[in-house]
């Protein structure tokens, strides 16, 4: 069976995806202080990964780099509703680029099974 | 079998490997993280030699040009040097001319030595020879001009900006690395609209930028803002004011954060500006340029407002603190 990443068009769909992703992100007060001060590049190459990662793409994040590059972030006071909020926007992006629902659930399942490494749990 | 070199060092990349792969076989770690395209950690630059268009993937279009490409999807095709930098000659000029632009900034030309090529937009480091004092400056020149011109704001208590406004003259010899910088017009989308927005002398490079694309034939509409807190603080209004008049399709409006805009401009901040006229930026090419803090403000307004990330240019000028 395909990915979704496969299904959706590979590396250059992702790349679109990236940018509706992120704008979600950025215009979502809940979320937005956990990114101040970043750099928006560096951050949209991360989210470029993620979205990678979870769309089943070809990747090598691990459980521990979830991890490590959110800790400073849960000393920050991130949490579940903070995670529940990215969740959301990724199945609305999803949405957006035409995905059937039933691969926004595969895709958003793959994103929930990192939640206790990203909250260092 | 195509050959790496890399640091003056000469590695074979076998049939179907990975640039990154092969150096690592061969003991040369480069930095990478994902090995699937994405985090861009292992970019790396071609100093000769093409790397495949796989390799170039999700890359800016300016960084492309200059020959950046990731290393972990880059299966060589033919024999390549990389380097994480290209080493400039230091380049001597002769200073031509001192003009006041305002109160606090001044254009400074120098001849353009033999040998020295660059895109508008990008910058150099000019190096005083006595202390090699050196600071970044814009090119506000287009190649085609015989002369290299800067833009130079009085720094209070800026040790190079000082110098130059108070010691160098013209005839004096100037020595400058570069150029730097991946701020620059790229042909083949003349149809596209510009957004070309900066503070103070963030002016320079957009206007090397504009002229460029003006003189490629941009056929699109060309938005410029150039900002600064009062009138006072701007300059080259006459001159843009022309050329807005000479080409149907460029719109120049001068910004200022107090006090009142001169004519056909607008009173406000310069982060708010160009979103609230324009609307939509969806497609266009975005090129911004001054202070980081209105550089950083205007992109997350700029891509907000619809500019794909791929698509926006930023050159922070970041001062190094007096002494």
């Amino acid at each position: 069976m395909s990915t979704v990443y496969e299904q959706l068009g590979g590396e250059a769909a992702i790349d679109a995806a990236v940018d509706n992703f992120y704008r979600r992100v950025l215009n979502d007060p809940y979320v937005t202080p956990f990114f101040e001060g970043v750099d928006m590049e560096k951050q949209a190459a991360k989210q470029k990964g993620f979205l990678t990662m979870v769309t089943g793409g070809p990747n090598n994040y691990t459980g521990k780099d979830m991890r490590e590059g959110h800790k400073h972030l849960v000393k920050m006071g991130l949490d579940d509703t903070h995670f529940d909020h990215i969740v959301c926007h990724l199945r609305s992006t999803l949405a957006d680029l035409g995905v059937p629902a039933e691969l926004i659930k595969t895709v958003a399942d793959v994103a929930e099974s990192t939640r206790d490494d990203v909250l260092d749990r | 079998m195509p050959t790496i070199r890399f640091e003056g060092q000469d590695y074979f990349c076998a049939e179907d490997e990975t640039l990154l792969d092969s150096l690592a076989r061969h003991g040369v770690m480069l930095p990478s993280s994902c090995k699937a395209g994405s985090c861009q950690t292992c970019l790396t630059r071609a100093l000769k030699g093409t790397p495949p268009a796989a390799a170039q993937q999700g890359i800016k279009d300016t960084m492309a040009a200059q020959g950046y490409f990731l290393a972990c999807m880059c299966k060589p095709v033919e024999d390549m040097e990389i380097g994480l930098a290209s080493v400039s000659p230091r380049y001597a000029a002769k200073v031509l001319a001192k003009d006041e632009l305002n109160a606090s900034v001044m254009r400074l030309r120098m001849d353009c030595p033999d040998g020295f090529s660059y895109r508008a937009g990008q910058f150099i480091n000019l190096t005083r020879a006595s202390d090699d004092l050196t600071r970044s400056y814009s090119l506000a020149s287009v190649p085609d001009d015989d002369f290299l011109e800067l833009q130079i704001k009085r720094v209070p208590d800026g040790r190079m900006s000082n110098w130059l406004f108070d010691e160098v003259g013209v005839g004096d010899e100037m020595a400058f690395f570069g150029p730097s910088g991946d701020s620059f017009y790229m042909a083949g989308n003349p149809e596209r609209p510009l957004l070309l927005a900066g503070a103070g002398t963030g002016l320079a490079p957009l206007y090397g930028i504009l002229r460029d694309a003006l003189a490629t034939g941009h056929s699109g509409p060309i938005h410029l803002f150039h900002a600064s807190l009062a009138t006072a603080g701007l300059y080259l209004i006459d001159e843009l004011r022309a050329l807005a008049g000479a080409h149907d399709n460029l719109y120049y409006t001068p910004c200022v954060l107090h006090g009142d805009a001169p004519a056909g401009g607008l009173q406000g901040n310069i982060v708010d500006i160009p979103a609230r006229e324009l609307g939509s930026l969806s497609g266009y090419g975005v090129y911004l340029c001054g202070d980081p803090p209105i550089v950083n403000a205007l992109r997350q307004k700029t891509f907000l407002a619809g500019a794909s990330m791929q698509d926006i240019h930023s050159d922070p000028f970041v001062f190094a603190p007096a002494p």
